[in-house]
């Protein structure tokens, strides 16, 4: 399934590899957030800090497998806004809390059913320009349900979500850790996550080979969804209450750490550990950056710089292959 | 080999361009370690970047740090939004500053993170833009909304003689500063004073330039005896101004409200725009710096009746403000044909 199982295995081929480039870019990050400010080595601060910017990262798993299938989802930012207004304006309509939740799931699960349904049924309609569209769509859903107001005061236990611990752990950060060992299997070891590499790499190929792209593609969509829904809760419970414009431009964070965490956005290359280590990376970056005061413009400007050269890396390497020696295979090509 | 080692140089010279330009930054004085040099550390949260106005606000509440010498760290995010600003007070948190002052993108969603900052013993107050009584000490408010309907009423009447129909050009339909100003507009008209004007319509131009020049346009046709436009915010302000300049309806149709001295001089300088007003936002940063040095200092604790010295302001008093405490910068400020020029410079 992947070019590691291709070939023979290799030390210097598995070092090779993006994701060690991210936990070193990690490692770096850390020294230099260290250096730059004392408060940055500080467990309760570390601890607090991942609360801070793990609600949008749930979003990251399917997006993973979404760009692997070659498409894209600008949608998710307003599938989490009008999964939590909704949830929110029933619950100041007096629906209990419980069935709010599990309201707020479902409406992210058919955001991203029509997605999926929209990409399958419109061929001829990129991924972008079907969730380009409803994205407004939703957002203006929400903006429709609550207006410019807010909706909030909910009960005691929902905060727990976004501030609780269990054992001196973040609860999100729990959460994250059980998603990502999910959708890690999920990609990895299964059937239905090998298939979906096998669409990314080739999907005029995997439609004649008999795979059910469209069914593969409905699915993911719908679990981009959902995570958005999750992100939704988590972040709603960190509010303590929303309006229809939150999570504005989480989309672009979200495709930022998955191609930072190397996933090759023209499909069927990439790996989830790559885009969970992408994650704590920005992460610290920016709170690192946040405690010495750096202006947000300046965060902007490295984490661009930092895409570039994510962008940038892996397509270094096939040419200095070619320069080197002879191609022996086109190995990451025909993978799947 | 010879394209990993470039990767890792590539790699490592980001990351040092950017150790380097973060270390001239905390040499600037906007202040990182500040503690070890005993200084008192008072951070201000505006609602996002690149906004003249919050400039001018952060300025101000700098001029006050300073002066009592103490250390002012000076934080937008760069979406206006709650959940980037609770990340910001987050990392105040971990830096174990003194005082927060926040001007809220939301009311309600920074009440666990501004909780949370006071259980750890920071001073939190919010300036400007309030969020809600259960998240702050005090609030400093920029003016009185008593004050702001009354004054512009009380302009508009002068300008076109006590008599007439007047139209106001709002923000937004829901904007909550604007709606509590109009709703004391009209208490003022309940007046008998005012008994010969009339509101005829209240129009929303979302702050957005191209929208308030159109609803201008409307109302100068749907109303053809306007007298008077109050428009209470900077975008609908100048987009009046700017119908008449263009329609020429000087002296026939006469324009208040609050605007930016920078963008309405040309018009207060041509008479299309008689006077109007704005509260100084230096003035109001300032008097946050120097409300939350005293709530560090615990002169005041943000009970209703407590008493401190602002600066040059002189002594302000806490009062009521519905189920919190605030302080009020005073009577908004007057900018006519004689102070103008002064004043564009300014903001």
């Amino acid at each position: 399934m992947d070019q590691v199982n291709k070939k023979p295995f290799s030390w210097k081929g598995f070092f090779l590899q993006w994701e060690w480039m991210l936990i070193l870019l990690f490692l770096v990050v850390n020294v230099i957030n260290t250096n730059l400010s004392p408060f940055y080595l500080d467990s309760v601060g570390l601890r607090d800090a991942t609360m801070t910017f793990l609600d949008k990262a749930f979003m990251v798993f399917p997006m993973v497998m979404i760009m692997i299938l070659r498409d894209i989802d600008i949608s998710v930012s307003s599938t989490v806004a009008l999964a939590s207004v909704v949830m929110a304006h029933l619950y100041t309509l007096g629906v209990p809390m419980e069935l709010a939740v599990v309201i707020c799931l479902a409406v992210g699960a058919v955001c991203g059913l029509i997605n999926g349904l929209l990409i399958v049924k419109f061929k001829e309609l990129s991924a972008v320009i079907v969730t380009l569209s409803t994205m407004i769509i939703y957002r203006g859903i929400a903006y429709i349900i609550l207006e410019d107001q807010s909706a909030g005061s909910f009960p005691e236990w929902f905060g727990f979500l976004g501030w609780g611990y269990i054992g001196g752990v973040p609860f999100i950060l729990i959460a994250f850790v059980m998603m990502a060992v999910l959708f890690g299997l999920l990609l990895h070891k299964t059937t239905f996550g090998r298939r979906i590499y096998a669409i990314g790499n080739n999907p005029t190929a995997s439609r004649f080979s008999g795979v059910q792209v469209d069914k593969i593609k409905i699915i993911v969509f719908t679990l981009a969804g959902v995570m958005a829904a999750i992100t939704a809760l988590f972040l709603t419970s960190r509010m303590g209450s929303t309006r229809p414009n939150v999570a504005l431009g989480y989309e672009l964070d979200v495709i930022a750490m998955v191609v930072l965490g190397g996933i090759s956005t023209a499909g069927g290359k990439g790996k989830m550990i790559g885009a969970i280590i992408a994650v704590f990376l920005i992460g610290f970056l920016r709170y690192g950056l946040g405690l010495i005061n750096m202006p947000a413009q300046v965060l902007m400007i490295i984490i661009g710089l930092l895409l570039i050269v994510a962008v940038m890396v892996p397509n270094l390497k096939p040419k200095a292959k070619a320069k080197g020696k002879p191609p022996k295979s086109q190995d990451q090509q025909i993978a799947g | 080999m010879k394209k990993l080692f470039l990767e890792f140089l590539s790699i490592f010279l980001v990351f040092s361009m950017l150790a380097a330009c973060s270390q001239t930054s905390s040499n600037e004085g906007s202040g990182d370690s500040g503690s070890k040099d005993g200084k008192k550390r008072f951070a201000i949260v505006f609602k996002n970047t690149g906004n003249p106005y919050g400039e001018k606000q952060m300025d101000g509440f700098k001029q006050a740090i300073e002066a009592l010498g103490h250390e002012a760290i000076l934080k937008a995010p760069d979406q206006p939004t709650a959940e980037a600003q609770i990340q910001m007070i987050e990392e105040l948190i971990s830096q174990k500053v003194d005082s927060i002052a926040i001007v809220g993108n939301d009311p309600d969603a920074l009440q666990p993170a501004l909780k949370k900052a006071m259980d750890q013993g920071i001073k939190v107050l919010s300036l400007d833009s309030a969020v809600n009584a259960q998240s702050r000490m005090v609030h400093v408010n920029q003016a009185d909304p008593v004050a702001i309907g009354r004054v512009q009423i009380e302009a508009i009447s002068e300008m076109i003689g006590g008599k007439g129909q007047i139209a106001v050009l709002s923000a937004t339909s829901q904007a909550t500063n604007q709606n509590a100003w109009i709703e004391q507009m009209k208490e003022t008209l309940k007046d008998p004073k005012y008994k010969d004007i009339e509101l005829v319509k209240v129009a929303y131009g979302d702050d957005l330039r191209d929208k308030s020049v159109s609803e201008t346009e409307a109302l100068l046709k749907s109303y053809p005896d306007l007298k008077g436009i109050i428009a209470p915010t900077t975008v609908g302000i100048a987009a009046a101004g700017k119908v008449l300049t263009d329609k020429g309806l000087k002296d026939k149709v006469h324009l208040t409200g609050l605007g930016l001295p920078s963008e309405m001089a040309e018009y207060i300088e041509s008479g299309v725009c008689d006077w109007m007003y704005l509260w100084n936002p230096i003035d109001v940063g300032y008097l946050a710096g120097y409300a939350a040095d005293a709530l560090v200092n615990e002169t005041i604790t943000g009970k209703v009746g407590d008493k401190f010295t602002a600066g040059d302001l002189g002594e302000k008093e806490i009062v009521e403000d519905g189920d919190g405490t605030q302080i009020m910068l005073g009577d908004p400020f007057k900018f006519d044909a004689s102070n103008i020029a002064e004043w564009k410079e300014v903001y």
